[in-house]
């Protein structure tokens, strides 16, 4: 599983749009490049990625090979109660990833 | 807008510009747009799409797509599509929001493989779709060798 960090502010007010960062470690392989002996790299690229706050989906990306290594990405949601921000991820390895962050809303 | 009253505004020396402009930056005929848009007109503006004018390296440049909005249930943005005109692989990425977005606004670190244009689609919840672009002139492409 890919080692991943999610950042959010320490706490938000109710209604606020709180900013979410999510940064997950993959090399987001375009399937273009060849290793030193001239085969191709296949390709794997993280394509799916989505976001949970409190069960209800209010995030989801779908990525290609033009989104760089290591993708970090940037959105907003709308702070309603405290809860579990829940991410999940799936590669063109069939590998999928999880990880948590709790959102304190006051 | 109908080609007939452009050709007249034309006639007539109206400017267009500061008119909402229909498909300014893609092509309806394009089939990666169609199929995101069925063929909807994609109007010019609403959307801000923020790149860097020059990038050392097209491995990873930051980049913001940003749409006026309100986000609520009754009118909000759907989904934002990229498109890197110059890249194998065009379909850069979608991201799905909804009213519990709060802001129509989504970072992330893209790819380009060599100077070219971006076009960012926005497509809100009454059915319309949106549009900006950005040129990004780089000077090390993200290598593709023969891709």
């Amino acid at each position: 599983m890919a080692l991943s960090r999610i950042q959010l502010p320490p706490e938000a007010r109710r209604g606020e749009a709180v900013e979410v960062r999510v940064l997950i470690q993959h090399p987001m392989e375009t399937g273009f490049r060849r290793n030193l002996e001239g085969k191709r790299v296949a390709r794997n690229v993280l394509h799916s990625l989505a976001c949970r706050y409190n069960g209800v989906e209010v995030f989801r990306a779908t990525l290609s090979s033009g989104i760089a290594a290591n993708p970090t990405l940037r959105f907003y949601v709308r702070a309603e109660k405290s809860g579990e921000l829940e991410f999940w991820w799936l590669d063109d390895d069939e590998v999928e990833g999880s990880a948590k962050a709790r959102l304190v809303v006051t | 807008m109908k080609r007939r009253t452009v050709l007249a505004l034309g006639l007539l020396g109206i400017p267009l510009r500061g008119i909402a402009q229909a498909n300014a930056h893609v092509s309806t005929t394009d089939p990666l747009v169609y199929a995101l848009t069925k063929g909807k007109v994609v109007n010019a503006g609403r959307v801000k799409l923020e790149l860097p004018k020059i990038a050392d390296t097209g491995y990873s440049v930051p980049m913001t797509v940003r749409v006026e909005s309100p986000m609520t249930p009754a009118n909000y943005v759907r989904a934002l599509h990229l498109i890197a005109e110059k890249n194998p692989i065009r379909d850069m990425a979608s991201f799905q929001l909804g009213p519990y977005s709060a802001r129509a606004e989504v970072g992330a670190n893209i790819r380009l493989n060599g100077s070219q244009r971006v076009v960012a689609i926005a497509e809100l919840s009454d059915g319309t779709f949106w549009s900006d672009a950005a040129f990004v002139e780089v000077r090390e492409a993200a290598c593709t060798e023969d891709g």
